[in-house]
């Protein structure tokens, strides 16, 4: 298999990828501004009427509204400036997602492969993907309101990736070059961005006062944590088991109780234990939620932990050809 | 209090708790074995129990990913005793170097087992029941429902009934109302979900039973015949017997590894493959097959895996009477992965006068550095063999003591002199003589060894099978939502049109009915524009 880098487009992925960290963050300074000084949202109704519309990428103007120096806002009506505010950040959120999709697709490009090959580029899929079920997920529900929360995650999580975990584009060890890398991977992403959808959602459940009325109410976060929780866990079924199938044809033996199966299996545990608790009376609320949090914990154990601490086949530099 | 008393009577308890239902079992305060035995039934059978023998089972198979398991890294379990040994003990009482064998594993997995038999057997009876069992009537009072219309229209019963079983409901009459179900597949995949948990379960312990698997070191040109006695390492499910083995058989004909060559990732490989000649049935005619990460050779269900290379460097040894006493390839250990520096251990029993062991260093690409010799490369470009030592003596093969082949003993060697204590690497060809007439060692070619696993395991498509349809009731259960419509149709005193009242209802918590519903209303109320909400 002749090896041939494209050093020009996998550059252009690097500046992209740069470019998308730098969006979100503007974009959440908007969500932010929105939340602080934007319509207040008491209930669930008021939110659904105060919401705008959707933009386009494309037409949105990229100028970040600038802070008031002086003054206050108004209790009832908020200043002109603040209700543009989450339209231009959701452009922005779409404008980032934009520049991300196309570095991810300029670094496969670039290498001929798909490009989730190591951490670096698993993380960035995810961050990826997070962005994406929220943006989707707003196309329907309008949960606008996680905007600033999941931007901030996804800029953490790139600006993490580019600090930390960066290889420069190149070809995978034999073990990887798989179409199950497509299968296996792919599936993963998407549940782990659903997942971290549903996580922001958690963390901010929990750390949400009643009283603050400024911040998604309750029920909100609980719906959105819901939902992205039913669409993620079938496709996390479905990643392990393509797991399984790869490992079948890669190690010889579809399940190994290797480190990251076995958190695969702990987080797909968690989840179902959170699933079983909502449909069981008496486990709604704050104790369903502490239940999806310890999944996330697991599931982000996996990602991180197992590879920094436990080592085993899927660290990848190990993997015997 | 009496109604207390009354509650914890047995006999209470087999009305009060439904099959599978999440209620907890009221313990029995009398010592009935029957009622203690059904107590614990119902308790284990229940959903909180369920839950916390699932947390349990999360939790029991987080110390399989602390500690090193036996049959997964061997090697780490040795090290962790050689360095730990007080406390490697006590952890092996605990069975935490074999967690997915531990007694207490197998003791949550087989509750979780009873405790998912106990729920499903049940809801499947009841669902059974249910699925011929007709819509229920009407509530008095629709307008009541979360879900209701109503307008004027000249509905009947019998239209409405054909409409709503257009749109695939389940539908039956009575005198002026239409009763309509849908979404029973949610509860069928659910149990479909637990039945191919269940289904899982099963698979993998029967092929951990009827399975077997093996490992086998073989250098390129060599060949393995699929028997216990050619496994270097073979590990048989307890129902497995010898003779059961597939009897297939295969020569490597050559092996092949590409590596990066220039740049930041010098070295990294980009391709495995072996040639492989192979033989299905004894005597049978015989197939090429190109073996490579990732695509096993699969004969009749038992699979070959390339799993790991190296190499296997060729020395011709004479003895110190002049004869040959070794003539091939040597498997060397790999030291560094990153340049395949290897080390070998050739051991001559044959030599005479003395039995000779060897110990050489082999360096597949080899430049000097620090007046050092190191390899660069883990490609073979430059392959050089350094020996570093050599010892005449005893090597004490003949004390039925086992010895490592990558080993040179000292404690079971027996009147060793060494030789050499680190000569000038040897190119392909170039021979060094021992000294005090020894004999010589000549480095005569370079061939490289792969190691490969090959399973036989029964479970695996059953165990395909149950997780495909796990999945697809998992996506039943998770999307289908069970719904209710109710259609009254009443005259109107007063009126020349009769009046239709609609109610809906779902049963499944979080879901959203209201446009289903209206559209529902619409398709009842053709003509008319619908006053639905
Ligand atoms: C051990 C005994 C088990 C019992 C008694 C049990 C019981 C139940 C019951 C009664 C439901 C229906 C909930 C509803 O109608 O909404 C359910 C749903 C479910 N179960 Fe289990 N279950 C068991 C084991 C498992 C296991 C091992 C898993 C997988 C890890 C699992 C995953 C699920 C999922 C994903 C659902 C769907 C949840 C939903 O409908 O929202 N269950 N289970």
């Amino acid at each position: 298999m002749p090896v041939e880098v494209d050093v020009g487009l996998a550059t252009l992925s690097d500046q992209l990828t740069l470019a998308t960290v730098l969006l979100y963050i503007v974009a959440m300074i908007g969500y932010a501004l929105d939340l602080g000084f934007g319509r207040v949202r008491s209930t669930a109704k008021a939110r659904a009427a105060g919401e705008p519309a959707l933009v386009t990428a494309g037409g949105e103007t990229v100028d970040a509204p600038s802070a008031p120096r002086e003054g206050t806002p108004e209790e009832k009506a908020p200043p002109a400036w603040a209700l543009r505010a989450a339209p231009v950040a959701l452009g922005l959120t779409w404008l980032g997602w934009t520049a991300h999709l196309v570095a991810i697709l300029t670094r496969g490009w670039a290498i001929g492969r798909w490009p989730w090959g190591n951490m670096y580029e698993f993380v960035v899929a995810m961050c990826f993907a997070a962005v994406s079920a929220f943006l989707f997920m707003h196309l329907r529900y309008r949960n606008l309101f996680l905007g600033a929360f999941v931007t901030v995650a996804a800029a953490l999580g790139l600006g993490f990736s580019v600090r930390y975990l960066y290889v420069q584009a190149g070809p995978v060890v034999p073990a990887l070059n798989s179409y199950w890398v497509a299968i296996h991977v792919s599936a993963a992403i998407i549940a782990s961005g659903l997942f971290i959808m549903a996580g922001v959602s958690g963390i901010l459940f929990l750390v949400r006062k009643d009283s603050a009325v400024r911040l998604p109410s309750r029920q909100d976060l609980e719906r959105v944590a819901h939902r992205a929780i039913v669409v993620g866990f079938p496709i996390w079924t479905f990643a392990v088991i393509a797991g399984a199938l790869w490992a079948d044809k890669a190690w010889g033996r579809y399940w190994g109780w290797d480190p990251k199966e076995i958190w695969a299996f702990i987080t797909w545990i968690a989840y179902a234990a959170y699933l079983h608790a909502r449909a069981t009376a008496g486990f709604k609320g704050k104790a369903a939620m502490i239940v999806q949090l310890i999944a996330f914990a697991c599931l982000m154990f996996n990602l991180v932990g197992v590879n920094i601490f436990l080592g085993g086949l899927h660290s990848y530099a190990e993997v015997p050809g | 209090m009496v109604e207390e008393v009354k509650q914890a009577t047995p006999g209470r308890t087999a009305e009060r708790s439904e099959p599978g239902g999440d209620e907890q079992a009221v313990r029995p305060a009398s010592f009935g074995v029957l009622a203690w035995a059904r107590w614990f039934w119902r308790t284990l059978t229940s959903m909180r129990t369920a839950l916390i023998l699932l947390f349990l089972f999360a939790l029991g198979s987080v110390p399989g990913s602390i500690w090193p398991q036996r049959g997964v890294s061997d090697a780490k379990v040795s090290q962790y005793f050689t360095d730990n040994p007080a406390l490697a003990e006590w952890l092996d009482r605990l069975w935490l170097f074999d967690v997915f064998k531990a007694p207490w594993f197998a003791a949550i997995y087989l509750l979780l087992f009873l405790s998912l038999v106990g729920c499903v057997l049940p809801r499947a009876a009841t669902h059974l029941r249910e699925l011929r069992r007709k819509p229920p009537a009407p509530p008095r009072n629709l307008s009541r429902l979360p879900q209701n219309a109503s307008f004027d229209g000249d509905l009947t019963v019998e239209e409405a009934a054909k409409r709503l079983r257009g749109m695939r409901f389940r539908v039956t009459t009575g005198p002026g109302w239409v009763a309509a179900e849908k979404g029973y597949l949610r509860e069928t995949g659910n149990l479909l979900f637990h039945i191919a948990l269940l289904g899982l379960l099963v698979a993998v312990g029967a092929g951990a039973l009827y399975g077997y698997r093996g490992n086998v070191l073989v250098v390129e040109g060599e060949g393995f015949a699929n028997t216990v006695a050619a496994y270097d390492r073979y590990m048989p499910g307890q129902q497995v017997n010898a003779e059961s083995l597939e009897p297939f058989s295969f020569t490597v004909e050559d092996f092949q590894a590409s590596y990066i060559a220039q740049g930041e990732r010098r070295g990294q490989p980009l391709d495995f493959l072996a040639k492989l000649k192979v033989t299905d049935v004894p005597g049978g005619p015989q197939r090429d097959y190109t073996l490579k990460v990732n695509d096993p050779l699969d004969v009749d269900g038992t699979l070959t895996y390339l799993i790991d290379h190296g190499y296997a460097p060729t020395f011709r040894i004479t003895d110190g009477k002049g004869q040959v006493a070794f003539d091939g390839p040597v498997p060397c250990l790999v030291v560094q992965p990153a340049t395949f520096t290897s080390e070998c251990v050739i051991k001559v029993p044959d030599a005479q006068p003395e039995q000779l062991g060897l110990l050489v260093g082999f360096l597949p690409t080899t430049v000097p550095m620090n007046g050092e010799w190191v390899s660069v490369f883990p490609g073979a470009a430059n392959p050089t063999a350094q020996v570093y030592g050599a010892f005449a003596g005893d090597l004490g093969l003949k004390n039925g003591r086992p010895q490592s082949v990558y080993e040179l003993d000292p404690t079971s060697l027996k009147k060793m002199r060494p030789l050499v204590m680190k000569a000038d690497p040897l190119a392909v060809g170039k021979k060094l003589d021992l000294p005090n007439g020894a004999g010589s060692i000549e480095f005569t070619g370079v061939k490289e060894w792969i190691a490969l696993q090959i399973t036989h395991d029964p479970g695996r498509m059953p165990a395909l099978v149950a997780s495909v349809l796990a999945v697809v009731g998992l996506v039943l259960s998770l999307t289908v939502r069970r719904r209710r419509v109710w259609v009254r149709v009443g005259e109107q005193q007063g009126k020349d049109r009769g009046h239709v009242e609609i109610g809906g209802l779902t049963r499944t918590e979080g879901s959203d009915f209201s446009e289903e519903f209206a559209g529902i209303v619409a398709d009842l109320n053709p003509g008319v524009n619908n006053d639905a909400r």
